[in-house]
C-alpha cells in the first residue's frame, strides 16, 4: 500500500511539473487571429491531459525499475499475479469516457474556428508553383480589381478565403492564424480568417508542391483600416497605371502570377532562366538546337512551356499559362525592357 | 573462406560498378552527344552491374546473382520491346533516360518477373506445372551461404528478412543524414539550384532523398516485421515452418527486386512528392515516380503473401494444447498485424496503379480537368497507409508483452486484454484514415466522425500501457540490453501516444498539420513501435539463431548513445513544429530563428547514426565472436528456448505440448510447454 501512495503523490507531482513547464514554454507562435483563441484553448487542454498520462505510466515505470529491480545476489521470481478485471475495466472505461469527451469539446471547438460571417468579404486566392496570388474584392466605384501576390487584411475584420488551384496541391498556412486549409485544383476549397494582431506575417504553403515549395511564401500584412485603405488606393493606381502602357501591364502581371519565384529579372539563375538580357539573344535548347529569343518564342515559352526546353532546365516542368493574346504581347513588352 | 569471398566480393563491386559506370557512360554519350559525369544512366548501370558482381563474388553465378542478372536482362529486353514497338508506331522512342517512360515501366515489369525466375523461387512451381514431383523439404548447404538463394525454411527466410531490412534501414538512414545536414543551416548549402545530379538540382534532390527515406524506411520495417514473424511465429506455435513454405521464400525473393527498383528511382529523375505521391504533382513528376510506384506495388505483394501465410500457420499449426488463450502474445500481435495487412495493403497498390496509368494511357482518374478527383486518390491511399501504421508497430507491441515478463520475471498483466487490445488497434484502425485528410478540402464536417474513432485508438493503446506497468510492478526486475530496449521502446511510444491525440482533436490539427510536429511524432510512435522493439527482438532471439550473444557492453554503448539522442531528436522536431516549421523542406526562413535548433537536430541524428553503426558492428562481429550461448540464455519459460541454439533445421525433433499459461513466472511448479518423450516420433 505505501508503494501505491508514494507512487500516487510522484504521479501527481510530476504532471503538475510537467504541464506548468511545458505551458511556461510558450510553445505556440503569437496567436494573431480569432481563431487562434479556441485552438490555444484546446492546446492547454490537451498539455494538461499529456502531462498527466506521461506521469501516470513514466512514474510506476520509473519506480518499479528502482524499487522492484533484482538486488545483487538476490534468487528467485516476482510476485505472481495474472492480472484484475476490475482494473482493466477501470482503465479501459476512464480512458473511453475521457476520449469520449474530447471528442464532444472537439466538434465544438471546431465549430468555433468555422464560425462564418455571412457578409464577410471574399478575397479570391490562387495557389501556383511557387507563389500565391491574392484577388481583392473589386473597387465598388470603378469596378478595378486588385491582384496582389501579397494579402492585405485590415485588423479585426472577418475575411472568407475562397481558394483553388491552377497546377497541384497547395496548403494556406499561417502559423500565427494557427488554420490551415489545402487548395485543390478544380475545386474551390474555404477558409474563414478573424486577424485581431497588426503585423507582418507570412503565408507558408504546407503541402509538398515540387521544386520550390520551400520558397513558396508570401507576405501577410494586417494593419489598422486606414492603412489598409491607404494601400489599397495605391494598388488601384498601380493597377491604372499599369492599363495605360502594355510595359506596365506585362510587369504588373508578371508581378501577380508570381513569376520572380522562378525567373530572376538581375541574372541569377532560379528554378527557371533568368530574364535579364533575354529578347533578341540566342538561347540554347536541350535539343543542341538554337534560337532567338523573340516574341513569338518567349509567348510560345509561357502558354506551352514544354514545346522549346532551355538547356540545363530539362528538369524543370513549368505550368502552362492561359494568357490572353494581349496580355502575353504586355509581357514580352515588359521582357523587353529588362536589359 | 568467408573473409576471402567478402574481400573478392567488394573488390569485383568496384570493378563492375566501374565498368558498369562507363558503358553507361558511353551510351548516354552517344545520345546526348556530351560527356555528363552526374547523369542518369552510367550511375543506373553502376548500380546495377556493382550490386550484381557483389553477389557475384560471394556466392557465386546463382541465386540471388542469377536473379539480378535476370532482373537485369529482362529490364533491357522489356524495355528495348516497348522501344522497338514504339519506333515503329513513329512514336518518340528516346527518352531523356535512355528509354521512354513507357519502356522504362514495362521493362521494369518484365525485370521483377525475370528476377523470381533466375533466382529459382518458382522452380519447384514451374516443375508441378509440368507434372514433376519435388520433395517436400529441401535440405539446405550448411553455412552462411544458404542466405543468399532460395531457401523453404522459415528460420532461414526470417534471416534474409532481417538482415535486409537492417540493409535497407541503412540505405534510408543515410539519405536522412543527407538532408539533415543540409537542413542545419538555413540557406540552400549543398543541395543548391545549379546542382544537377540525376537530372535533378538540389531542392528536387532533396524531395527524392526525404520521399525515399520515407518509403524505403516503410519496406525496412515491413521486412522487419516479417522477418520477425517468420523467425519466431512457427517456433512459438511448435510447427515445423509456416504454412506455405514456397509461398514464404516468394514472399521475401518480392522484396529484393522491389528495392531494387526504389533505388533506382533516385536515379532515374528521381521524384518530388513525399511517399504519400498525391496526385496531381505525382501524375507530373519526373520518371522516377514510376519506379517508386512499382517499386511499391511489387513489395506490397511481400507483405500480403507474407500476412496470408502468417494466418495460416497459426490457424492451422499450433502445437497441441495451444489453445487461442495460450498462444503467446507476440502470435495474437502478428495474427493483428497479418489481418490488416492482408486486406487493406492492396488499396495502396490500387492507389498507385491508378495514378501509374493514369500517366501512362492518360486515364484521368485524379485529373480535375477530365472529371477525376484528386482527394479519392488521398482516400484510396490513407485505407491502407494508415492501418499500414498499426501494421508496423503490432508486432513491436507484441515483442515488448513477449519479452517483458521475461526479464520482470511476473506474467504478463491482463493476457487477456492485451491480446484483445491488438485486435481492437487493428480493427479501430481501419475507420481513422481520413485524419490524415482533416485540412484536405473534404466535407468540413465529415471530419468529426473520424475525431472520434481515431480518438478510440487512445482506448485499447491505453489499455497495453497500463498493463506494461502492472506487469512492472512488484516484480524481479532485470535490464540486459534487450529488457533496456523494450523499456526504451515503452517510453518512446508513450511519447508517439500522448501526442498522438492533438492531432486528432480537428481544429488543432489545422495547425499541426503537415508540420515537424507531426514528423516527431510518428518517428516516436515508428520508434517506439518498431525500431526499439526490433532491435530487443534482435538482440534477444540472437542466441537462438546463432548460438552466440551479442555483446552486452556494446549494446548497452547502442542503447544509451541511441535513445537521449533521439529524444532530443524528436522534442527538438516537435517544438519547432508547433512554432511554425513545415514538413518536407529543404530551406527554411532564416526569420524564424530555427538555426540552432535544427544543428541540435542534426547532431542528435549523427549520434543515433553512429550507434546504429556500433549496433551493426556488433551484430557482424558477434555472429563469430560473440560468447557462447546454447541454452536457455534469458530463463525463458517459451519453448523455442527449451532447445539447444542454434536452432535444429526442423525446429523441435520431438513435439510439445501445452501444458500451462505461457507467462506464468514465479508460479513454482509451472511449465508452458512439456516435450513428448523422444520415443514418440516425428511430427
Amino acid at each position: 500500500m505505501r508503494h501505491f501512495i508514494v507512487v500516487g503523490i510522484l504521479t501527481i507531482i510530476a504532471s503538475v511539473l510537467l504541464y506548468l513547464g511545458l505551458s511556461a514554454a510558450h510553445l505556440m507562435p503569437v496567436a494573431a487571429s480569432a481563431q487562434a483563441v479556441p485552438i490555444d484553448w484546446m492546446w492547454n487542454l490537451i498539455l494538461i491531459v499529456m502531462s498527466f498520462f506521461f506521469s501516470l505510466i513514466v512514474v510506476p515505470m520509473g519506480y518499479s525499475l528502482i524499487v522492484f529491480r533484482r538486488r545483487r545476489g538476490e534468487t528467485g521470481e516476482g510476485a505472481h499475479f495474472e492480472g484484475n478485471t476490475t482494473l482493466e475495466l477501470f482503465w479501459t472505461a476512464i480512458p473511453l469516457l475521457i476520449v469520449v469527451s474530447f471528442s464532444v469539446l472537439g466538434a465544438r471547438n471546431l465549430a468555433q474556428t468555422l464560425a462564418r460571417n455571412p457578409q464577410a468579404p471574399v478575397i479570391k486566392v490562387t495557389g501556383l508553383q511557387w507563389s500565391w496570388r491574392f484577388e481583392y474584392p473589386a473597387d465598388p466605384e470603378t469596378g478595378l480589381v486588385v491582384v496582389s501576390d501579397q494579402l492585405h487584411i485590415p485588423v479585426g475584420e472577418q475575411v472568407l478565403l475562397r481558394m483553388t488551384s491552377s497546377d497541384v496541391i497547395h496548403s494556406f498556412w499561417v502559423p500565427e492564424f494557427r488554420v490551415k486549409q489545402d487548395l485543390v485544383p478544380g475545386r474551390f476549397t474555404e477558409l474563414t480568417i478573424t486577424p485581431t494582431e497588426v503585423g507582418s506575417y507570412k503565408v507558408r504553403c504546407a503541402e509538398l508542391c515540387g521544386t520550390s515549395h520551400y520558397s513558396m511564401e508570401k507576405p501577410v500584412v494586417i494593419q489598422s483600416q486606414a492603412d489598409y485603405e491607404a494601400w489599397m488606393a495605391g494598388e488601384l493606381e498601380k493597377a491604372k497605371l499599369a492599363s495605360s502602357s502594355p510595359e506596365g501591364f506585362g510587369q504588373l502581371l508578371v508581378q501577380q502570377n508570381g513569376c520572380a519565384a522562378c525567373h530572376s529579372i538581375t541574372g541569377g539563375t532560379l528554378v527557371g532562366p533568368t530574364w535579364l538580357g533575354l529578347y533578341g539573344s540566342q538561347v540554347e535548347l536541350s535539343d543542341g538546337s538554337a534560337v532567338t529569343a523573340d516574341d513569338a518564342f518567349i509567348a510560345e515559352s509561357i502558354s506551352n512551356p514544354q514545346a522549346k526546353i532551355v538547356k540545363g532546365f530539362e528538369s524543370v516542368q513549368m505550368v502552362q499559362y492561359a494568357f490572353t493574346p494581349d496580355e502575353l504581347s504586355a509581357i514580352v513588352a515588359y521582357i523587353k525592357t529588362i536589359k | 573462406m568467408k573473409n576471402n569471398s567478402l574481400g573478392r566480393a567488394f573488390l569485383l563491386l568496384v570493378i563492375a560498378g566501374a565498368i558498369g559506370y562507363g558503358i553507361g557512360l558511353g551510351i548516354d554519350f552517344s545520345i546526348r552527344g556530351e560527356l555528363k559525369l552526374s547523369a542518369s544512366v552510367p550511375s543506373a548501370f553502376a548500380l546495377l552491374f556493382s550490386f550484381t558482381a557483389f553477389f557475384f563474388g560471394l556466392y557465386g553465378y546463382r541465386g540471388i546473382t542469377r536473379g539480378l542478372v535476370f532482373q537485369v536482362v529482362g529490364t533491357v529486353i522489356g524495355a528495348a520491346l516497348v522501344t522497338g514497338i514504339r519506333a515503329l508506331m513513329g512514336l518518340e522512342s528516346i527518352g531523356a533516360f535512355l528509354f521512354t517512360e513507357p519502356a522504362w515501366v514495362f521493362g521494369a515489369l518484365v525485370g521483377v518477373i525475370s528476377f523470381f525466375f533466375g533466382v529459382g523461387v518458382m522452380t519447384d512451381w514451374v516443375k508441378w506445372a509440368r507434372g514433376i514431383d519435388t520433395p517436400d523439404h529441401h535440405e539446405d548447404e550448411p553455412g552462411w551461404q544458404k542466405y543468399f538463394g532460395v531457401s523453404l525454411d522459415h528460420k532461414v527466410i526470417g534471416i534474409q528478412y532481417t538482415v535486409t531490412a537492417l540493409f535497407l534501414l541503412a540505405v534510408g538512414g543515410t539519405f536522412a543524414l543527407i538532408f539533415r545536414t543540409e537542413l542545419a543551416a538555413s540557406g540552400l548549402d549543398f543541395l543548391t539550384l545549379d546542382l544537377d545530379v540525376f537530372n535533378q538540382n538540389g531542392p528536387q534532390l532533396y524531395n527524392t532523398l526525404m520521399s525515399l527515406h520515407g518509403m524505403i524506411m516503410i519496406v525496412s520495417i515491413l521486412l522487419g516485421i516479417s522477418g520477425i514473424m517468420n523467425y519466431v511465429v512457427p517456433l512459438l506455435v511448435g510447427a515445423h515452418d509456416m504454412a506455405f513454405p514456397r509461398m514464404n521464400a516468394f514472399a521475401y525473393w518480392v522484396a529484393v527486386p522491389a528495392s531494387v527498383l526504389l533505388l533506382l528511382a533516385l536515379i532515374l529523375g528521381g521524384f518530388d512528392t513525399g511517399w504519400t505521391g498525391y496526385p496531381p504533382l505525382s501524375s507530373r513528376a519526373p520518371l522516377g515516380v514510376q519506379m517508386f510506384f512499382l517499386g511499391v506495388f511489387t513489395a506490397g505483394w511481400s507483405s500480403i503473401l507474407g500476412a496470408l501465410n502468417v494466418i495460416a500457420t497459426v490457424v492451422r499449426m499450433r502445437a497441441r494444447g495451444m489453445t487461442a488463450m495460450r498462444m503467446p502474445i507476440l502470435v495474437w500481435a502478428s495474427v493483428a498485424t497479418s489481418i490488416i495487412a492482408l486486406t487493406a495493403t492492396q488499396l495502396i497498390g490500387l492507389s498507385f496503379q491508378l495514378v501509374m496509368f493514369q500517366r501512362l494511357f492518360g486515364m484521368g482518374f485524379f485529373d480535375p480537368g477530365k472529371g477525376g478527383n484528386p482527394v479519392l486518390f488521398q482516400h484510396l491511399f490513407w485505407f491502407y497507409s494508415h492501418p499500414a501504421v498499426y501494421v508496423f508497430v503490432l508486432p513491436g507491441l507484441g515483442v515488448i508483452s513477449e519479452l517483458l515478463p521475461v526479464f520482470v520475471r511476473k506474467p504478463l498483466f491482463g493476457y487477456r486484454w492485451v491480446a484483445m487490445s491488438s485486435l481492437g488497434i487493428a480493427l479501430v484502425g481501419f475507420v481513422v484514415w481520413a485524419h490524415h485528410m482533416f485540412t484536405s478540402g473534404m466535407n468540413e464536417y465529415l471530419r468529426v466522425p473520424f475525431m472520434y474513432s481515431t480518438m478510440l485508438v487512445a482506448v485499447p493503446t491505453g489499455v497495453k500501457f497500463f498493463s506494461w506497468v502492472a506487469t512492472m510492478w512488484g516484480g524481479k526486475i532485470e535490464t540486459p540490453t534487450p529488457m533496456l530496449f523494450v523499456l526504451g521502446s515503452i517510453v518512446v511510444f508513450l511519447l508517439g501516444g500522448v501526442t498522438g491525440p492533438p492531432n486528432a482533436m480537428v481544429a488543432l490539427d489545422l495547425h499541426l498539420h503537415d508540420t515537424y510536429w507531426v514528423v516527431g511524432h510518428f518517428h516516436d510512435t515508428i520508434f517506439g513501435g518498431f525500431v526499439f522493439p526490433f532491435f530487443a527482438a534482435i538482440y534477444y532471439w540472437f542466441p537462438k539463431a546463432t548460438g552466440r550473444k551479442m555483446n552486452e557492453f556494446w549494446g548497452k554503448v547502442h542503447f544509451w548513445l541511441m535513445t537521449p539522442s533521439f529524444f532530443a531528436l524528436t522534442l527538438g522536431m516537435m517544438f519547432i513544429g508547433l512554432r511554425g516549421m513545415r514538413r518536407r523542406i529543404v530551406d527554411y526562413d532564416p526569420a524564424l530563428g530555427f538555426d540552432g535548433a535544427h544543428l541540435f537536430l542534426t547532431v542528435c541524428a549523427f549520434l543515433i547514426a553512429i550507434s546504429i553503426l556500433i549496433f551493426f558492428i556488433n551484430f557482424f562481429r558477434s555472429i563469430k565472436h560473440g560468447e557462447p550461448a546454447t541454452g536457455n540464455t534469458w530463463n525463458s519459460r517459451s519453448p523455442e528456448w527449451q532447445v539447444p541454439s542454434p536452432m535444429p533445421a526442423h525446429n523441435y525433433e520431438v513435439p510439445f505440448e501445452v501444458v500451462g499459461e505461457p507467462y506464468d513466472y514465479g508460479l513454482p511448479g509451472s511449465k508452458f510447454v512439456e516435450f513428448a518423450a523422444k520415443t514418440a516420433g516425428k511430427h
